[in-house]
């Protein structure tokens, strides 16, 4: 009996000691680091994937609009059945903002979801898509925030529940979340770059696609649409079983924010337009055909 | 013995009523502002359907006729004009109903509400001088009357309720 107790304590210890070696973060690797590093940086470039990858959508002050845009103060809350995530200021301030960081630093954070100090980010910081991207965009993303007026907001803190407080488990969640497989085909150079402005950048699944008890993406219903996690509805089903708008018109919404109706595009969709708008308009047509090319999921029976 | 039953039964009168006064506010709050509802969507419909019109000639779907996009604009600065007192009554959201996307934050900062609404009015304005001046007009003052709607739609309307 006393050999067998033994024996769970030890196993127990075992089980302890792997989930903390698989929960460790985990930054990119050296060459990795200097590939991206060595990039020569095109700022100006840098201002559409700044657009393409919404990060004004969280880090500028809700419904900025124009200029007011590009002062990235944070303060965002992201409401969310683990509590509320507030978006950090990441301006140019060398101590409220990330302007002390180097473009390493800026990489481990964008595709491994790392901090500087070597801490694990929430996945509410979407690092689960922009693990796709090029060392070149990275670059360019990252001279281009060096451009951007510098903001000296505090940072506020989550105002999560317990255990979420544990970051330590975030490393858990990305080792069953946090991969760089495409979830879509890509057969064409335009369906390419739409994969790429959708599944990297965009975002878009982080709301389109329903999630998991542990927050994790269900890849089997990609897009098909899911809970609003800040309050009520439903974010859209965008897949050919639920929209039948023609790519032509995904592209003009992405645009202008109208639907065939003349409906407008409201909430974050509103701040997304706002992104999309800025893109050149073959961006927004690979993104409209990569939206007509998806898996059809059909809406649950019943809810 | 008996009197005590009298005394919860009393009670139990006295409970009711005070159930039945608080519950009659309540049935006050939660009626269902149908015909405000109404009126304030069927408002954004003739817009849509106008707006359709214009937005359908700016992209070349629908053929450009000046007289058409005169009238199509004329009828969004009419929409715009339009005193709003009466659509907007305290507790028609969407956290009180299921027929609207309102958001309580619209009556929490009525004045935002009100300015964007004026936007609205400034831009249908900017296109109905131009509406009738020429095809290539309409797209960026379409974009422009847009832009107002999305500004509004941030701020103050929900998802989709299904």
């Amino acid at each position: 009996m006393r050999r067998f107790f033994l024996f769970l304590v030890l196993i127990a210890a075992l089980a302890a000691g792997g989930a903390w070696w698989i929960s460790r973060p985990q930054v990119l690797p050296e060459a990795r680091l200097a590939a991206i590093a060595a990039v020569e940086a095109d700022a100006e470039r840098g201002r559409l994937v700044f657009h393409a990858g919404g990060c004004a959508s969280c880090h500028a002050e809700d419904g900025a609009e124009g200029e007011a845009r590009l002062v990235l103060a944070g303060g965002h809350r992201l409401e969310s059945e683990f509590g509320a995530f507030v978006a950090p200021n990441i301006s140019p301030h060398p101590e409220a903002g990330i302007g002390a960081w180097s473009v390493g630093d800026f990489a481990n954070a964008m595709l491994r979801g790392v901090s500087p100090e070597g801490a694990h980010y929430y996945p509410a910081f979407p690092y689960t898509a922009y693990i796709h991207m090029t060392d070149r965009d990275l670059a360019d993303l990252w001279a281009f925030l060096q451009t951007l007026p510098e903001a000296d907001r505090e940072n506020d803190p989550n105002a999560l529940a317990f255990p979420y407080t544990l970051r330590r488990g975030i490393g858990l969640w990305k080792w069953r979340h946090l991969s760089d497989d495409w979830v879509a085909a890509a057969p064409s150079e335009t369906l390419e770059r739409g994969r790429y402005l959708v599944e990297a950048l965009g975002h878009c699944a982080e709301c389109h696609t329903p999630r998991d008890r542990w927050g994790g993406l269900d890849l089997a219903r990609w897009m098909g649409g899911a809970e609003n996690p800040s309050g009520r509805g439903r974010i859209p089903n965008i897949t050919p079983a639920a929209l039948d708008w023609s790519a032509a018109d995904i592209a003009y919404y992405l645009e202008t924010g109208f639907t065939p109706d003349y409906d407008s595009a409201g909430g974050t969709m509103a701040s997304v337009v706002k992104n999309t708008a800025e893109l050149p308009a073959s961006d927004r047509e690979a993104i409209a055909a990569y939206v007509k090319g998806l898996a059809p999921v059909a809406a649950p029976d019943a809810e | 013995m008996i009197s005590h039953a009298n005394g919860l039964g009393l009670h139990a009168a006295a409970a009711s009523l005070a159930a039945a006064l608080a519950l009659a506010p309540a049935a006050t709050l939660a009626q269902d502002f149908e015909n405000q509802v109404a009126a304030r969507q069927g408002q954004f419909k003739i817009m849509a359907l106008n707006l359709g019109m214009l937005g359908g000639m700016a992209r070349g779907n629908i053929e450009y006729d000046a007289d058409t996009a005169a009238l199509a604009a004329a009828n969004l600065v009419a929409v715009s004009q339009l005193g709003q007192e009466f659509h907007w009554p305290e507790g028609s959201d969407n956290i009180m109903l299921d027929t609207t996307r309102a958001q309580p934050s619209i009556w929490e900062d009525f004045d935002d509400f009100a300015s964007k609404w004026q936007d609205y009015g400034t831009q249908a304005a900017a296109l109905a001088e131009v509406a009738a001046t020429g095809q290539e007009a309409l797209g960026p003052a379409v974009g422009a009357l847009g832009g107002t709607c999305q500004a509004c739609h941030e701020a103050h309307r929900g998802p989709e309720l299904n």
